[in-house]
């Protein structure tokens, strides 16, 4: 009863002092404690069970609710209304005709959907009842992990997967640490640290841990993986403590203990609101240009269908005006047909012409381009070109929905550091007050070329600069978050440090952080572990140096550096500041600046990682102050964010500098020759890297992304600090236009190589300012100069202003096909922003590759993925697109213009039997395997010569002259079969007994030709006949005949009708049938082959010709490799002196 | 939007857990090296340059211009000829028939058309009757019939398909054959007589077999009962007759019907437009009721609005050394089927055939077009290829 008082108390008081919106919070009672009267109020929120439901279907509603989804989609509902029309009214095609396939298609669809979702269910199954050990009343009870609820406090062993989200409350270790991986959520397969509160911490047994009374208030279940604010309340001797919570404090749902011999935690976010769940709901849907073009052909054909069966309902009705026309003494309606209204009649006969026509869209089409996709992706996956030996990995695809979008690139936005670069950091140099000091040099006598500029290597110093070294090296040896694995069984970087015994790896999720300590141990001063907050350190002397670790100040990439506050064992307390060097020099108050920052700057140069290191001594007091505004800001619910960047921007000032260091980063093999082949194929290469302009303009210029004879263009912080935007933008622009009527030239010819083309390098402040929305005419003015630039790079760039350029681009007026390439979470907008996204399998985990649309092992891949594969992709499915609207055409059109000799009957030309197989079976096989295997060129031409890469791009096989050349074809073909067979038929004979043939005799030849006029124009277009191919269209052509054998040989008897009979046999028993079928398909297919060979021959594209010169043996090469080779060096050369 | 796929992994919600991938696993994941996955199978590698299509072109050319012209002088060399006795004109001698046609008269309606041949006809000699206007490809008449029945099913002879509405009942009788198509066979009689010189008529002897397919008269039609049965009782149901038959073709067919059919049935009525029933077709009983040949050519539906259909076949006789001598000729009609409602034209054809049927000449001339068009690209080609060809090799690699 009190606490129901207290609690309604406390309820007023809340609404009253308005002290929190807690409907963005929760509170969770650990334990299902209440909390002591008075102190909070007990409201049991009601949170869902921890049962995962990721299965879409029950066994109750799979039908209806998988149908449902089915016919959603256009395409069904659209085959579904044609077979219910045909079903309602009386229509010229049975219904099976259209129901057959579609029922195939539904069927197979919902089998495999029905089975996916049952092992869904299983999968679901598994993991909701797998056992749990959850604390009761001071004893571990074992529970189904469904039944698990919010506030339930666990036990965890090693080894095992976390059910839910739960908060770390305290663990075997006595720090109150335990380490997780998160392979399963990330692939990341480092260890990482979480925390226990403090004062949770020494509660490790089941018995303890039903004591803690605690209450946790946090926000609501938000998707952000690594982001967590919270506070727990702590009520010890009813005094209640309150602690923040953080990321580090949270064990996310699918990350397995390691390391550690049990944890005991409470749940906070269980079942579907786990941040795991919520993550994997929404990914969009990308769409390829192709789908768009077939989108519209589909549109066209409908309308042509509509168009069709209007005009013939319009004739129809304009032709039965007399009624001896309409309705003759041979052919009366039945009574009820008679009484039918007008309306009602013109409506039917709508619909029935609608029916008749209506194969012009076949089911099998999205079939087939399904099936083509679907398996074609295989290919990529097959290649064994894309097969890293290193990683041991291969080409992943995600998505197979976007196969042809490779071939359709124009713009390729890329990460640098882990695409470009190998993302495998090592130590070069670190230069303290301006003595440079390389590792190598020491460790292996050997002298860094690199070094040997500068005049002062390892010249030994005085004393005072000595203390100055020693502390840049113990700095680097604190100030970090790298964490020492000491066994071998760690996936990931191995890095072994031999140190005595034991073997260790330092372990971390910034590379260059292992880069550095590694290259300290090097120098003499070896980190060795974290103990108890302590960081210990083995310096040149072989001593222990003891630090204890206060506060760590995270990195993050806004404020780009980070900072540690530690004690050493005579009590002075430091803070170690490292970071990038636009952050660091201004917070500087002493220290030799000008010589670090030249040195800085030369490093930079030569396309090497620095990070500056400064200090700052801290007195007793000002730790006091800062101690207390960390805090403030980290038990903050709202803004935590904000108000710890506030905090740490006040803590890190007055620094005094100690030195730099320098990490190189190298180029990934054949990294270069691939952006040059990405160029050459007409695509615009970005780089979008968050790196400082200068590393990432070198990374530039030894990747080739700029030449020698770039003229480069700077919309950096710089040159607008100078000229206002405005002023430079238009500067940019009208040095870029300038030369724009030029390039138009030469970009016609084909080989813009040689005229002087523009790199265009902007930062991300600089970008910021241009992509205001207040100031439209600006974002044009840059497209335009980016449009212009063959390369750009974007420096300084955070993630999501990564997504932001692309963006941009995607929606410039010509509404290019975007490529973003990336390996690192920061890539992750950009690679969903983009049309394709491809991630790479690199070193900083694998969200880029989950959330990619294809993933590759290394950026070298690309080349063979857009150039090879892409390419093929595109020219298979525009031709599967094209030719089956043409054969579609060709297959229905001639009924159209039978209509008009029947009376507008809606009779149709073909038996049942061949509408419906037609484009199921008697055509449907060449065109698949063409899609999946055909070669226009071989491969190696493709590789060897990008340009190629231009003749398909911006869609340029399904334009509309294109496709209405195709259209026309059809027509061309229809109209030849049609009246071909009409003159033969024309109120005479062609058999030798003088016997005459019927209408089914009539559509069975037209047919006939049909289908082989089809075939013949597919094996046409085919370049790479392999015996499968032989096999396929020959086969196709022979069961066709055999079917027709058949289907004519025999009385079926479960059919009601046998106008079928003999009606083929007949056929092919008359010479005139046999040479009109010939003469038809040769005339069918001679415009077809007439304007191949005149278009090649007088307007040959670069692949006809490239095709041509490869059927005579002999291969152009249109650079030669090594003259490429020595330009590179000298473009180097240049830019360097 | 249509396009967007059959697939599902897309909506897949589900997440699998894999773990970090161990040795095994890694080198399992290299990819074979089989030469279909890495799309490298061996292939012949076809294009089409002028090169290679212009002997192609010239063969075509050559081949077909020939043929062409066989098969042109081969149809010229039919002989044909067609008579239009429809009698629209008030000159025609049919006039009065088609002017006074009525379904109930009983007298028929007779009329001679008489013609010369300028030609005589050798060989076989084939007698069509032609149609205009007339469609038998519209899709209420085409459909409408029951091809089950026409086998001789007993059951569908009873209960006709509802495929042959309205011509499926009279007065709750069953129609046999039921359908629009049997309801307007033809059913004019044509007859031949050669006007010898010394002032004789000789009616020439018309062949009534062999003018429908082989197949459809043995195998497709049939009659009920079977072939030695009383084909009249089998159609009439007449009392005793009835249950006879049918009880002698249960035996035979005794998989389809129940007993109780039985009675309810009291045999099957003509066709409304029929004068006589199915069963007095022809007094020959191999070519009587449903596999009576001119039924049976009536029943195959034709392609077009105009078209004839093989009513006779005239033999090579012994007597006259043509078949047909020149001279003047009487067709005489008995005009039963009328035409003038919708503007028909009845045109009888005498006909003779070579191996390619009748005479037809767009076949030749459609093979003349094609080959002289390919031979004229041929050469077209052929200098383009010169000129063209040769300026590509040169030129335009370099870059």
């Amino acid at each position: 009863m009190g606490t129901r008082v207290s609690t309604l108390r406390t309820l007023i008081t809340r609404y009253c002092v308005g002290e929190e919106n807690w409907v963005d919070s929760r509170t969770i009672y650990i334990g299902h404690k209440e909390p002591p009267p008075g102190a909070e109020a007990f409201i049991q929120q009601r949170f869902p069970d921890n049962r995962i439901v990721s299965s879409k279907y029950t066994f109750w509603n799979f039908v209806p609710k998988n149908m449902f989804e089915q016919f959603r989609r256009v395409a069904n509902f659209y085959f579904l209304i044609i077979f219910l029309v045909q079903l309602m009214i009386d229509t010229p095609t049975s219904p099976i005709t259209s129901g057959l396939p579609l029922f195939f298609v539904i069927t197979v669809t919902a089998i495999k959907q029905g089975y996916e979702d049952w092992l869904r269910h299983k999968a679901d199954n598994s993991v909701n009842q797998c056992p749990i050990h959850v604390v009761q009343h001071g004893k571990v009870v074992r529970k189904q992990s469904r039944k698990l609820r919010v506030g339930d406090v666990v036990l965890m062993k090693e080894d095992e997967t976390f059910p839910c989200d739960l908060i770390l409350l305290s663990s075997s270790r006595d720090d109150g640490t335990c380490f997780v991986t998160t392979a399963s959520l990330d692939g990341e397969s480092s260890h990482k640290t979480y925390y226990a509160v403090e004062d949770t911490r020494a509660y490790n047994t089941e018995k303890e841990v039903d004591c803690i009374h605690a209450t946790i208030e946090c926000e609501q279940p938000q998707p952000d993986l690594y982001k967590f604010v919270g506070r727990i309340n702590i009520y010890m001797d009813s005094e209640p403590v309150a602690r923040p919570l953080g990321s580090e404090n949270l064990l996310l749902r699918g990350a397995t203990l390691k390391n550690t011999e049990y944890i005991y935690a409470v749940a906070i976010y269980t079942g579907m609101e786990t941040k795991m769940a919520l993550n994997y709901q929404s990914k969009t849907q990308k769409r390829s240009a192709v789908e768009k073009s077939m989108n519209a052909f589909l549109v066209v054909y409908l309308c042509i269908l509509i168009c069709k069966a209007f005009v013939n309902t319009l004739l129809k009705y304009v032709w039965q005006a007399s009624p001896d026309r309409d309705e003759p003494w041979y052919n009366n309606r039945t009574d009820t047909e008679r009484q039918r209204h007008i309306v009602v009649r013109v409506f039917t006969d709508f619909l029935a012409f609608m029916v008749l026509f209506n194969y012009i869209i076949p089911v099998s089409m999205y079939v087939t381009v399904e099936m083509q996709k679907f398996l074609g992706s295989y290919f990529i996956m097959w290649d064994d070109e894309m097969f890293d030996e290193e990683l041991g990995e291969r080409a992943v695809v995600n998505t197979s929905d976007l196969n042809e979008e490779l071939g359709q690139v124009e713009y390729v936005f890329t990460d640098k550091t882990g695409t470009l670069t190998e993302n495998n950091m090592e130590f070069i140099e670190c230069c303290v007050d301006g003595h440079v000091y390389v590792p190598h040099a020491i460790c292996n006598g050997q002298v860094m070329p690199g070094a040997t500029g500068m005049d002062m290597i390892d010249t030994s110093p005085g004393p005072g600069a000595r203390e100055h070294e020693e502390l840049f090296f113990r700095a680097l040896c604190l100030c970090h978050t790298v964490q020492v694995k000491e066994e071998e069984t760690v996936d990931g970087i191995k890095h072994g440090i031999h140190q005595g015994k034991s073997t260790s790896f330092y372990i971390s999720s910034s590379p260059d952080e292992v880069a550095l300590v590694e290259g300290m141990t090097r120098l003499g001063f070896t980190y060795l572990r974290l103990k108890d907050s302590h960081m210990e350190i083995l310096n040149r002397e072989d001593e222990i140096e003891r630090f204890q670790l206060l506060e760590v100040l995270t990195f993050d990439s806004v404020r780009r550096r980070m900072s540690v506050i530690v004690r050493d064992s005579s009590g002075e307390l430091y803070l170690f500041c490292k970071g990038a060097d636009s952050s660091i020099f201004p917070r500087v108050v002493s220290g030799k600046v000008d010589e670090v920052r030249a040195r800085v700057e030369h490093n930079a140069v030569e396309g090497l990682r620095t990070l500056c290191v400064a200090y700052r001594h801290l007195s007793p007091e000002q730790y006091e102050e800062v101690c207390h505004m960390l805090n403030g800001a980290k038990l903050a619910l709202q803004d935590r964010d904000k108000r710890l960047a506030e905090a740490y921007d006040v803590i890190e000032k007055d620094l005094i500098l100690l030195g730099a260091t320098a990490v190189e980063d190298r180029l990934q093999e054949k990294a270069a020759d691939t952006i040059e082949s990405l160029h050459k194929a007409g695509m615009k290469v970005w780089v979008l890297t968050g790196d400082k302009m200068e590393t990432a303009a070198a990374t530039c210029y030894a990747s080739k992304l700029f030449h020698r004879n770039t003229q480069i263009l700077e919309l950096t912080t710089k040159r607008t600090e100078e000229q206002s935007l405005h002023d430079v933008l238009f500067d940019l622009s009208r040095t870029v236009l300038r030369q724009h009527g030029g390039m138009t030239r030469d970009s016609f010819s084909g080989l813009s190589g040689d005229c002087t083309d523009y790199g265009l390098i902007i930062d991300g402040a600089t970008l910021s300012a241009v992509m205001r929305p207040t100031q439209e005419d600006y974002k044009e003015i840059f497209l335009d100069i980016c449009r212009n630039c063959s390369a750009v790079l974007c420096c300084r760039m955070a993630p999501l202003q990564k997504a932001q350029i692309v963006k941009l681009i995607k929606a410039s007026e010509e509404h290019p096909i975007t490529l973003a390439v990336g390996d690192g979470a920061n890539d992750v907008s950009m690679i969903l922003e983009a049309h394709v996204g491809i991630g790479i399998m690199g070193k900083e985990g694998r969200q880029a590759v989950r959330n990619s649309d294809y993933a590759i092992p290394k950026f070298k891949h690309l080349k063979k993925m857009l150039l090879v594969h892409g390419h093929y992709y595109y020219i298979r499915i525009s031709e599967l697109v094209q030719y089956f609207f043409y054969k579609n055409v060709c297959f229905i059109f001639p009924q159209f213009i039978y209509q008009f000799f029947c009376g507008f009957s809606q009779q149709p030309l073909y038996d049942t039997a061949y509408l419906t197989l037609y484009n199921i079976s008697f055509t449907s096989l060449p065109i698949l395997l063409y899609s999946l295997i055909e070669q226009h060129i071989n491969m190696d031409i493709l590789r060897k010569d990008p340009s190629l890469y231009r003749d398909i791009a911006k869609n340029s096989l399904l334009r509309w002259p294109i496709f209405i050349y195709w259209t026309l074809l059809g027509v061309y073909d229809a109209l030849v079969m049609f009246f071909g067979a009409y003159f033969l038929f024309n109120n005479t004979t062609f058999t030798s007994n003088g016997q005459m043939f019927g209408n089914w005799t009539f559509g069975t030849l037209i047919f006939t030709v049909l289908v082989f006029t089809v075939t013949f124009k597919l094996a046409l277009d085919t370049h790479y006949w392999t015996w499968i191919n032989h096999f396929v269209i020959w086969g196709s052509l022979v069961f066709f005949v055999v079917f027709s054998l058949l289907w004519g040989g025999i009385i079926w008897p479960f059919l009601n009708y046998q106008r079928m009979y003999y009606v083929f046999m007949q056929m092919l028993s008359s010479g005139p049938a046999w040479l009109s079928i010939i003469l038809l398909i040769a005339a069918s297919l001679l415009p077809d082959v007439l304007k191949k060979v005149i278009c090649r021959t007088l307007w040959p594209t670069t692949t006809e010709r490239i095709q041509t010169y490869a059927a005579f043996g002999y291969v152009p090469t249109l650079l030669d490799v090594s003259q490429e080779a020595s330009l590179s060096v000298c473009v180097k050369c240049s830019f360097i002196s | 939007m249509m396009a967007s796929s059959y697939n599902a992994k897309d909506e897949d919600g589900h997440i699998t857990v894999t773990g970090p991938g161990g040795g095994a696993v890694l080198r399992s994941k290299k990819p074979e090296n089989t030469a279909f996955k890495q799309q490298r199978l061996p292939a012949w590698q076809p294009i089409l340059t002028a090169g290679t299509v212009l002997p192609a072109f010239f063969i075509i050319g050559l081949l077909f211009i020939p043929i062409g012209i066989g098969l042109f002088v081969t149809s010229n060399n039919i002989k044909e000829f067609e008579i239009d006795y429809t009698g629209a004109d008030t000159s025609s001698p049919c006039f009065n028939c088609s002017q006074n046609f009525s379904w109930n008269s009983t007298s028929p309606c007779t009329c001679t058309v008489p013609f010369y041949l300028e030609q005589p006809y050798e060989s076989n000699v084939y007698v069509y009757y032609g149609l205009s206007n007339f469609y038998q490809n519209h899709r209420r008449y085409v459909k409408s019939r029951d091809d089950s029945q026409l086998n001789g099913n007993l059951k569908s002879l009873r209960e006709p398909s509802k495929e042959c509405e309205p011509y499926a009942y009279h007065n709750n009788k069953p129609i046999a054959p039921c359908g629009a198509i049997a309801n307007s066979m033809f059913n004019d009689t044509l007859e031949l007589f050669y006007n010898d010189p010394n002032g004789t008529s000789v009616k020439i002897l018309l062949g009534t077999t062999g003018i429908a397919w082989w197949t459809d008269k043995h195998v497709k039609f049939g009659n009920p009962g079977g072939v030695d049965s009383n084909l009249s009782a089998v159609f009439q149901g007449a009392g005793g007759c009835w249950s006879l038959a049918l009880s002698n073709a249960y035996k035979r067919d005794s998989t389809r019907s129940s007993s109780s059919d039985r009675l309810s049935v009291s045999g099957t009525t003509k066709p409304l437009n029929w004068r006589r029933p199915v069963y007095e077709l022809d007094s020959d009983q191999s070519n009587n009721g449903f596999v009576n040949e001119d039924f049976i050519v009536w029943m195959r539906t034709a392609a077009l609005p105009t078209f004839r259909k093989l009513y006779r076949i005239i033999g090579k006789s012994s007597q006259m050394v043509p078949t047909l001598p020149r001279g003047n000729y009487t067709l005489e009609v008995v005009y039963n089927y009328p035409v003038r409602s919708f503007e028909g034209r009845k045109r009888m054809i005498l006909s003779t055939i070579s191996w390619m049927g009748g005479k037809n000449p767009f076949l030749g001339i459609a093979y003349i077009t094609v080959g002289s068009v390919c031979f004229f690209l041929g050469v077209v080609l052929l200098v383009i290829h010169h000129k063209c060809g040769n300026r590509n090799n040169g030129a335009e690699i370099s870059n």
